[in-house]
């Protein structure tokens, strides 16, 4: 049984409609116009705008892009780090998470407490600089891993998952003598599948997608992620030395600057913009398993 | 079997006589003796749960207390040399210097502008995109338009700022039209006229798909029977998601309201600090920028942990000051 609407309900849909039509296409033009950019001459592009000449279009953006050590070094760095990030701090959140989720377990209120503090006051970027800089941290890769990888909300949504799991599996377990150690591993991990890949992929985007840390902590340029690559092209318009041969080249790669641009914000971006829509399931069961507490 | 039975009547009156003459003091002293006792015997055949949380315990206690610890240098005037505690105690000194700064009216009152705009235009535009896409009937379609709204979600900070430099310099595609329309380009990103409004407008380009999920979720929970009952009644769309829709999302807005209130103070330096240009500093500059500058370029550790700490004070008093009003509003039902 559907409402069936009047006139002015009509009219009220239609209109909704087409401002939902107008929002998509605010998020998606500029993005089109990016894809389409990083395809044209800088020249053509800057006289015309985007033409539907096809001798105004090239590749040469993403060659240079491609061929560019420095772009390549921190696309391998940022896998690098997001994997090595996402495995400590999925494995941290879920082993915190677990014994938090036992009703008897002895320290519970202790270690919320502990935990939940920090969530509204913390040392600031100082003094947390100040400590990694002390364990000797800087300038490597711990110090992008480490301090990041304690995240409480995390070990709550882990803990909020795992208190949904029935008590009953690890009951029997116990009496057939498993002992925890088995049920963690061989019960509860093998249910916590969704939840892993929750916490995963939330990890590996935040990770992926992050420049300060990496700013602050590291030096040498060679473990520089993408994102601090990136924002040299972009926002410090450096170009790196070793794209550069000759002189022509010099003046050819300040003339194509801007299609450098472009095609470095399309291959960046590119990856996780793909992949998305096959999680976006999780992503928004992230969301509202965050959002239960 | 003579003494079994004398065993058991024998204890059974000693128990019953025993549990007379105590008073009920004794039994809880009693009852906390073994409650200590469980708890051991728990810790003992469950080592294994304090071996699992205790990364995340080591962890937390070297990366956030140990700084909680060392923000002691916002007191003091920290040199390498001597380390923490043998830095000169300086007390209030660097807050004082910091207050009575000509940089404090100004940095201060940028990043409460930048937030609080920030929150009142940001705020009502995720809850209206999901009542918007909560009307749409065709799943399919209301699954796509969900797919392209969500997507900047995913795009880095970074690369947001970096399409703001190519889009709004001289040269780019917008300034293409404002010199059709004013006759000459504008210099958006070096003009601090127009720093707040580019990072807020493009904050809810970025977000405002995301934020909205939420706010769907919670649409998609109302019952259908409320609105066949209003139709019913002879209310129409309109006044349907006015009265029903809208008080659904009452206490979700609740809440979100409070932990972005709250955090006001607390806008984050990444975004701000990428779109800073020597031009547009005297809108740009927030508190997080300015800590970051002065401690970690400049190097003075000290007077940069006290504005922080300053900072976080201001945060937590906002934190509490804000739920006490939503709870108020909101018949008890605050954050905590």
């Amino acid at each position: 049984m559907n409402i069936k609407p009047t006139r002015l309900d009509r009219a009220v849909l239609a209109i909704n409609l087409c401002l939902l039509v107008l929002a998509v296409l605010v998020v998606i033009i500029p993005l089109i116009y990016v894809v389409i950019a990083s395809f044209m001459e800088p020249t053509a592009l800057l006289n015309k705008g985007i033409s539907l000449n096809l001798a105004d279009y090239s590749v040469q953006g993403y060659k240079l892009i491609l061929g560019n050590e420095a772009m390549l070094r921190g696309f391998v760095n940022a896998v690098y780090y997001s994997v090595a990030f996402t495995a400590v701090t999925v494995i941290v959140s879920l082993f915190a998470g677990y014994p938090l989720a036992v009703d008897k377990f002895v320290g519970k209120t202790f270690f919320m407490t502990l935990f939940i503090i920090t969530m509204f006051f913390g040392g600031g970027l100082i003094p947390t600089f100040l400590v990694v800089k002390e364990l000797g941290m800087l300038n490597t890769p711990w110090a992008i891993i480490l301090p990041a990888a304690i995240n409480v909300w995390n070990i709550i949504l882990a803990r909020t998952f795992f208190k949904g799991i029935p008590k009953e599996l690890s009951e029997a377990a116990k009496v057939d003598g498993a002992s925890e150690l088995r049920i963690f591993l061989g019960i509860v991990l093998p249910l916590s599948k969704p939840i892993i890949f929750v916490l995963a992929l939330y990890a590996f985007v935040g990770q992926w997608n992050s420049y300060f840390d990496a700013m602050i902590y590291l030096e040498d340029q060679k473990l520089y992620p993408l994102q601090l690559v990136l924002r040299s092209i972009l926002i410090q318009n450096q170009v790196d030395p070793s794209m550069i041969t000759d002189r022509t080249a010099m003046a050819e790669m300040k003339r194509l600057s801007e299609m450098i641009k472009y095609a470095s914000i399309v291959i960046s971006s590119l990856p996780l913009l793909v992949m998305y829509p096959f999680f976006q399931k999780y992503f928004e069961k992230g969301v509202m398993v965050g959002s239960l507490k | 079997m003579f003494a079994l039975n004398i065993v058991f009547t024998g204890s059974g009156v000693i128990e019953v006589q025993e549990t007379w003459r105590k008073p009920s003091v004794g039994i809880g002293v009693a009852r906390r003796r073994e409650g200590i006792k469980d708890k051991l015997r728990f810790m003992k055949s469950n080592y294994f749960l304090y071996l699992l949380i205790a990364p995340a315990f080591l962890l937390t206690i070297i990366f956030k207390y140990v700084p909680m610890y060392g923000v002691i240098i916002a007191f003091k005037d920290f040199s390498y040399s001597k380390g923490i505690l043998g830095s000169e105690f300086v007390g209030f000194k660097h807050f004082a210097e910091f207050l009575n700064s000509p940089n404090f009216e100004v940095i201060f009152m940028n990043t409460l502008k930048l937030s609080a705009y920030g929150l009142l235009l940001g705020f009502p535009i995720p809850i209206i995109l999901a009542l918007m896409l909560n009307q749409l009937r065709k799943a399919a379609a209301k699954k796509n338009i969900q797919l392209i709204l969500y997507a900047p979600n995913f795009i880095s900070v970074v690369v947001i700022v970096g399409m703001l430099f190519v889009f709004l310099s001289p040269t780019g595609p917008i300034n293409k039209i404002v010199t059709l329309m004013a006759g000459h380009p504008i210099t958006f990103m070096s003009d601090p006229e127009y720093f707040r409004a580019i990072y807020i407008l493009s904050g809810i380009w970025q977000t405002a798909g995301w934020s909205s999920i939420i706010f769907v979720a919670a649409l998609a929970a109302v019952d259908p029977e409320l609105h066949h009952a209003a139709n019913i009644d002879g209310a129409n769309l309109l006044q349907r998601i006015w009265h029903i829709d809208l008080p659904a999302l009452k206490p979700v807005m609740a809440i979100l309201f409070i932990l972005s209130a709250g955090g006001i103070m607390a806008i984050g330096h990444e975004k701000a600090f990428l779109m800073q240009t020597a031009l547009n500093i005297p809108t740009s500059e927030i508190i997080a920028t300015y800590v970051y500058k002065v401690g970690l370029k400049s190097g003075d550790y000290s007077y940069s942990a006290a504005i922080g700490l300053f900072n976080s004070i201001i945060n937590i008093i906002l934190l509490v000051l804000v739920n006490s009003v939503v709870k108020k509003l909101n018949e008890g039902d605050g954050l905590y």
